[in-house]
C-alpha cells in the first residue's frame, strides 16, 4: 500500500496520553467522592435530616374550671370552622370564595383577609376561612361540599365560659397567641390554634391548665408536604381546677351588684375559700376567643367604669370607717380602751386648731364601744387612735393583713397601703403628724386596702382570729390550719357585738337591712369614703345630697360583714365606688346577697337530707332478705 | 443485516460473513453495558418505588436500542464511511429545521416528532459529527495533518452545529461537539501549539460569549458553579442539594430505596440529570465508585479495540465515540458533584431518556462494528476507491 494514513505511528501515542489525562481524571472524580462521601458525610447527613425531618405540635386540650359543686366555669366546646386549601380550589381561590359568601356570610376584610393568607403560603397549607359554623351552616356547606372545591371543614376546640359575665373577672379569659407571645416563647410557634390565658385564674394557671404539647415528627419533602408521620408523643391535657367559687352565688352577686360599678366578694371564715367574687361592670369572656373588632375593644377599655379590671383585686380604696374594726381592736390589744370604756362625742374635736368632725354635726353624746361601732361614730375613733398611737395601729393591721397582697390565686393583686411613719418620711421626707394618726383613725387618708384585704379582716376578726389564706381553690374543710392572729377571743367578740348591733339594733348604720334567716342574723360594719376634700365653706353651706354630685365625685360606698352572728361562717365585703353611703348602697347589697347565701344553705341542706333519706331507703329495699317461699307478715297472717 | 452487505458486490471478497461477524463480535462489551443499564433500571425502581412507566418506558428504550445496537454492530463498516458526509448533512438538516422552527413559535425547540419517536438533532449529531470527521481525517496524509488549511474544513463541520446547538440554546451539547473535535485534532496528530493557540481563541470567545451571547439563568448557572452559596435558595439550592444527597450515602449508603433527599424530592431532574446522586445516597462510595469503574473499564475497551483497528476510519471513529462517551461521563459526574456548572448532561446509560440511550447504543454499536472489521482495509480514497 503506497499511502499511509496521517498519525499512524503517533495516533497509538496520542491515544494513551488522552486514556492517562482520563484515567487521572477519573482518580480526581473519586477523590472528589470520597471527600463528600467520607470527609464530610457528617456534615452532609446532618443537612439531610434537617431537609427530612420536621416537629409540629399537637394541641393539648385545655383543662377544664369547676366550681365547688361541680358545675362548669369553663369548658371546652368542639367547634368546626371552614378552611381553604388552595392546590385543592381547581383554580380560583376567590371564585370558590364567591360561592362560599353564598352559603354562609363572609365579610369582605375577612375576605381580603384569606386571601392574603393564600398568598403568603403554600398552596397545600391549609387557610382559615370561618370560625365557629352554626349547625345551619355546616350542613349547608357539606351538601355544597362538591361545587366548593378546596374548602373543608375541620373540629377545634373552643374555650367557652356559660356564667358568661357573672365570673368573667375571676376565670379571666383566654385568646389566640400574640406576636409577643411567640417571641417570649417559641415553643408555642407551631400551635396555630394555641390560646393562653389572659387575665384571672386561666392566666394565674396557665402552667397547669395548659397542659403538655404533644409533638409528631413528620417526614417533610422538598417542598414542605408531610409525607409521613415517624414519630408520635400524645399531649397530655391541661389539668382541670376546682374553685372554690359557687356559680350559683356568682350569679346571685352579679344580680345584686349589675347596676353598680364595683365588687363583692364572699369568703368562708373557716377554710378562706372564696365563694363568690364579682367585679361589675362585666363582660363576656367568650367575645376573645377569636380576634374581636376594635370598636368593642375601645368600648371595654376606655368606659369609665372599667369593666375589664377586677375590682376587687386590683382596686384600692380608703377602706373608711371599716377600718374602725381595726382601730378599735388595736385599742383593745394595747389596753387603751376597754369595751366598757365611754368617750364623749361633741360632734367635732380639735387637734391644736384644726377641727375634727364626726359625721353627725350634732354628735353622738357619751358612748362606749359597741354604741361607737354601732353609729360609727368618728369621734371615739379619733380618740381611740390619738391614744393608742399610730404605731400600735398599723401593727395590727399589719397583722390583719392590711398593706401586702393576700396571696390569692391572680397576677393583677394590688397590695394596697398601709401608710407608717417610716413610708411617710420615706415617701415625703416629712415627719408622722397627729393629723395623719387621727385620719387613720377613721381609715382615711393615705391608707388604701382592696376588698379583698377588706373580707379577710373581717374573716379573720369573725373567725375568732385565725389567718386563714383567702383562695379560690376549693380546700378540704379538715386540712385548713390555719395560725392565731394573737388578739385575744374577748376582744374579738366585743367588736363583734358592735357589729351585731350596726344592723341589728336601732339607730345603727345599717339597721335598715337587718333580716332574719332562720334565726340567722348578720353583722357588719358601713363606710363611706369621701373621694373630694370637703372644704370649709361647703361645710358651712351645708353639705349637698349624695345623689346631688356627679356620679365621679359621689362616695365611695363599702360595707364588711358576716353572718350568722352566733356563729360565724360566711364574710362579705362589697365595694360600690362612688355609690353614695355605705349604709344606703353598700350594705343593702350585702344584705341581700348574705340573706340569699343562708337561704340557699339552708335549701341545700334540705336537698342533702332528702338525697341521703332516699339512699337510705334503697338501701334498704335492695338489702331486704329474699326469700324462696312468700313469707307473710303478721298482718296479712291475720287478715287470711 | 442483507440490505447492508449484498448490495455492492464488488468488495464482496473483502466483506466478512455474517457468522464471522458474530464470532468476531466482542460480548463481554456489550455485557459492561448491559450491567450499566441494569444499574440505570435499579435507581429508576427505586425512584418511582416500583416498575411504573418510567422504568417501563426505560426497558423499551433499552430494548429498542439493543435491536440498534446489533443492527449496527453487524452492519458493513464501508456503508457508514460511503454515508458518513450524507448522514452529517442530513442531521445538520434537522438542525435547521429545528431551530427554524423554533424561531417561528418564539421558543426552545429541540425536538423533531416522526410520531413513533421523538428525535433529538443535537444529540443525533455527536454521531454524525464524529463519522464525518473520521471519513475526512481517513485520507489525510501527516504533512495534510500539519497544515492549517486542512484544518479548515473539519472546523466547518463543527462549527455549523454548535453554532445552531449554542442557539437552541444547548450549552452541554455543544460544548461535548468541540470537546469531541478537539479530541480527535488531538489523536490524528495537529501539532501540540496549535491546541495552545486554541485555548486561547477559546478563552477569548469566551469571553466574548458571556458578554454577547449566553442566557441569564446560563450566567447564573457559572456564577452560581462558582459560588454555590450565592444563591442557596434559588439556582445553588439545586448544587447543594446534590452535594448533600451525594454526601449524606457515606460509605455504604442509605439502602436500596432508602434514600431521604431524592424520595422526598429534594433533588431536581433525579430521574434524568442528577440520578448519579440516587446512586451515591442508596449505595454510597461504594455503589458510585463501581459504576465510575464500569465507566472507565469501558472506556479504556473502547480505546483498546478503535486503536486495534486496521483502518484510520475505524480508529477515528471508535476513538472520537469512546471520547464521547467519556464527556458524557465526566461532565455529568462532575456536575452533580459541583465540579462543573450544571449543563444538562445526563449519565449515560443511566439517566433516563430514549434518545440519549438510542444514540449512546447507536455509538456502542459502531464500536462494536469498528472491533468487528479490525482487520478490513480501507483504502485512502474510501469506499469509492479504484
Amino acid at each position: 500500500m503506497s499511502w499511509e494514513a496521517a498519525g499512524v505511528k503517533e495516533i497509538k501515542k496520542r491515544a494513551y496520553i488522552l486514556a492517562m489525562a482520563m484515567f487521572f481524571f477519573s482518580l480526581f472524580l473519586f477523590f472528589r467522592m470520597f471527600f463528600l462521601q467520607v470527609i464530610d458525610a457528617e456534615k452532609y447527613q446532618t443537612l439531610a435530616e434537617r431537609n427530612r425531618i420536621g416537629l409540629r405540635q399537637i394541641a393539648p386540650a385545655r383543662g377544664l374550671i369547676f366550681d365547688r359543686n361541680g358545675l362548669p366555669l369553663a369548658q371546652n366546646r368542639k367547634t368546626f370552622r371552614a378552611i381553604l386549601t388552595a392546590e385543592n380550589t381547581e383554580g380560583s381561590v376567590s371564585a370558590v370564595l364567591e360561592k362560599f359568601k353564598k352559603l354562609v356570610p363572609l365579610e369582605e376584610e375577612e375576605v381580603e383577609r384569606i386571601l392574603k393568607d393564600v398568598k403568603k403560603r403554600r398552596s397545600f397549607v391549609p387557610v382559615r376561612v370561618k370560625e365557629d359554623l352554626t349547625f345551619e351552616q355546616m350542613a349547608s356547606l357539606q351538601l355544597n361540599m362538591p361545587e366548593l372545591p378546596g374548602i373543608s371543614i375541620e373540629e377545634s376546640l373552643m374555650r367557652v365560659y356559660p356564667e358568661k359575665e357573672t365570673s368573667a373577672h375571676v376565670i379571666g379569659y383566654v385568646s389566640f397567641l400574640t406576636e409577643d407571645d411567640l417571641k417570649k416563647n417559641e415553643s408555642l410557634q407551631n400551635l396555630p390554634d394555641a390560646r393562653i390565658g389572659r387575665t384571672g385564674i386561666e392566666s394565674f394557671f396557665e402552667q397547669e391548665l395548659a397542659g403538655v404539647p404533644g409533638t409528631r415528627r413528620m417526614e417533610i419533602n422538598a417542598v414542605g408536604r408531610e409525607v409521613r408521620e415517624l414519630e408520635r408523643q400524645e399531649a397530655i391535657a391541661g389539668e382541670d381546677l376546682y374553685l372554690s367559687l359557687d356559680a350559683r352565688l356568682q350569679k346571685i352577686g352579679f344580680d345584686a351588684m349589675k347596676d353598680e360599678s364595683g365588687s363583692a366578694i364572699l369568703m368562708d371564715v373557716r377554710t378562706g375559700e372564696i365563694l363568690m367574687l364579682v367585679s361589675t361592670p362585666s363582660f363576656d369572656p367568650n367575645i376573645f376567643n377569636y380576634p374581636i373588632d376594635s370598636k368593642t375593644w375601645k368600648s371595654l377599655n376606655g368606659n369609665d367604669r372599667r369593666p375589664m379590671v377586677n375590682k376587687s383585686i386590683s382596686e384600692h380604696y380608703s377602706p373608711g370607717s371599716t377600718f374602725k374594726i381595726v382601730v378599735a381592736l388595736a385599742g383593745l390589744d394595747a389596753g387603751t380602751i376597754k369595751p366598757s370604756t365611754k368617750i364623749d362625742c361633741e360632734g367635732r374635736l380639735f387637734v391644736g386648731d384644726h377641727p375634727f368632725h364626726c359625721w353627725r354635726r350634732k354628735g353622738h353624746g357619751a358612748l362606749n364601744l359597741i354604741e361607737a361601732l354601732q353609729h360609727s361614730c368618728d369621734i371615739y375613733f379619733y380618740e381611740v387612735a390619738r391614744k393608742v398611737g399610730v404605731d400600735k395601729i398599723v401593727e395590727t393591721a399589719d397583722r390583719l393583713g392590711f398593706g401586702k397582697k393576700t396571696g390569692i390565686e391572680s397576677q393583677n393583686e394590688k397590695s394596697g397601703l398601709l401608710p407608717s411613719k417610716a413610708w411617710k418620711s420615706a415617701q415625703f421626707g416629712d415627719g408622722w403628724r397627729l393629723g395623719d394618726t387621727m385620719n387613720l383613725g377613721i381609715g382615711q387618708g393615705f391608707l388604701n386596702s382592696t376588698p379583698m384585704q377588706m373580707v379577710q379582716m373581717m374573716a379573720w376578726v369573725a373567725n375568732g382570729g385565725y389567718a386563714v389564706k383567702p383562695t379560690l381553690l376549693k380546700q378540704d374543710p379538715d386540712k385548713v390550719n390555719s395560725e392565731s392572729l394573737g388578739f385575744s377571743r374577748h376582744y374579738l367578740l366585743e367588736i363583734l357585738e358592735g357589729l351585731k348591733a350596726v344592723v341589728n339594733k336601732s339607730g345603727g348604720t345599717a339597721y335598715h337591712t337587718r333580716f332574719d334567716v332562720n334565726g340567722q342574723y348578720m353583722g357588719g360594719k358601713t363606710a363611706s369614703t369621701q373621694i373630694r376634700r370637703i372644704s370649709l365653706a361647703e361645710r358651712e353651706k351645708g353639705l349637698k345630697q349624695q345623689h346631688e354630685l356627679a356620679w365621679k365625685d359621689r362616695d365611695h360606698a363599702f360595707f364588711v360583714g358576716y353572718a350568722p352572728v352566733n356563729k360565724p361562717r360566711y364574710a362579705i365585703a362589697v365595694a360600690v365606688e362612688h355609690g353614695g353611703g355605705g349604709g344606703m348602697v353598700a350594705a343593702p347589697i350585702a344584705s341581700s346577697i348574705m340573706r340569699q347565701v343562708l337561704e340557699l344553705e339552708i335549701a341545700d341542706k334540705e336537698a342533702e337530707r332528702q338525697r341521703i333519706q332516699e339512699s337510705v331507703s334503697k338501701l334498704s329495699l335492695k338489702n331486704k332478705p329474699k326469700t324462696l317461699y312468700p313469707v307473710f307478715t303478721d298482718e296479712e297472717k291475720e287478715e287470711n | 443485516m442483507s440490505l447492508f452487505l449484498e448490495k455492492n458486490s464488488y468488495y464482496k471478497d473483502f466483506e466478512l460473513s455474517f457468522k464471522e461477524r458474530l464470532i468476531n463480535m466482542s460480548w463481554s462489551f456489550f455485557a459492561l453495558i448491559c450491567l450499566v443499564i441494569f444499574i440505570g433500571l435499579t435507581l429508576l425502581y427505586s425512584i418511582t418505588g416500583g416498575i411504573d412507566s418510567w422504568t417501563q418506558r426505560q426497558l423499551i428504550h433499552f430494548a429498542v436500542g439493543c435491536v440498534v445496537f446489533f443492527a449496527i454492530a453487524l452492519s458493513n463498516l464501508r456503508f457508514w464511511m460511503k454515508y458518513a458526509y450524507v448522514i452529517y448533512a442530513l442531521t445538520l438538516g434537522m438542525l435547521v429545521v429545528v431551530y427554524v422552527r423554533g424561531a417561528l413559535h418564539m421558543g426552545a425547540q429541540r425536538w423533531i416528532d416522526l410520531k413513533i419517536v421523538q428525535i433529538q438533532p443535537s444529540e443525533l449529531m455527536k454521531i454524525a459529527l464524529v463519522l464525518a470527521l473520521a471519513r475526512y481525517f481517513h485520507s489525510s496524509s501527516d504533512e495534510d495533518v500539519k497544515r492549517n488549511t486542512h484544518l479548515i474544513i473539519p472546523l466547518i463541520l463543527m462549527g455549523l452545529p454548535v453554532s445552531l446547538i449554542l442557539l437552541q440554546p444547548d450549552l452541554g451539547t455543544a460544548l461535548m461537539l468541540v470537546f469531541v473535535t478537539v479530541a480527535i485534532f488531538w489523536l490524528i496528530g495537529v501539532q501540540w501549539w496549535k491546541f495552545g493557540i486554541g485555548a486561547l481563541i477559546g478563552i477569548v470567545s469566551a469571553f466574548v460569549g458571556w458578554q454577547y451571547f449566553l442566557h441569564d439563568y446560563q450566567k447564573d448557572r457559572v456564577l452560581t458553579f462558582l459560588n454555590p452559596e450565592r444563591d442557596p435558595l434559588g439556582v445553588g439550592y439545586h448544587i447543594m442539594q446534590s452535594k448533600i444527597t451525594l454526601g449524606s450515602g457515606g460509605v455504604f449508603g442509605k439502602g436500596f430505596m432508602q434514600g431521604t433527599q431524592s424520595h422526598l424530592n429534594f433533588i431536581p431532574e433525579k430521574h434524568t440529570d442528577f440520578i448519579f446522586t440516587v446512586l451515591a445516597e442508596e449505595f454510597g462510595l461504594v455503589g458510585a465508585g463501581f459504576l465510575l469503574l464500569l465507566y472507565m473499564i469501558i472506556i479504556f475497551y473502547g480505546i483498546r479495540m478503535s486503536l486495534k483497528s486496521c483502518n484510520f476510519f475505524g480508529k477515528i471513529l471508535g476513538l472520537g465515540l469512546t471520547v464521547n462517551f467519556a464527556l458524557y461521563v465526566f461532565i455529568n459526574i462532575s456536575m452533580v458533584m459541583g465540579v462543573m456548572p450544571v449543563v444538562g448532561i445526563p449519565l449515560p446509560l443511566v439517566s433516563y431518556g430514549g434518545t440519549a440511550m438510542l444514540v449512546l447504543m447507536a455509538g456502542f454499536g459502531l464500536i462494536e462494528n469498528v472491533h468487528i472489521n479490525e482487520e478490513m482495509v480501507i483504502g485512502r480514497l474510501g469506499v469509492d476507491e479504484e
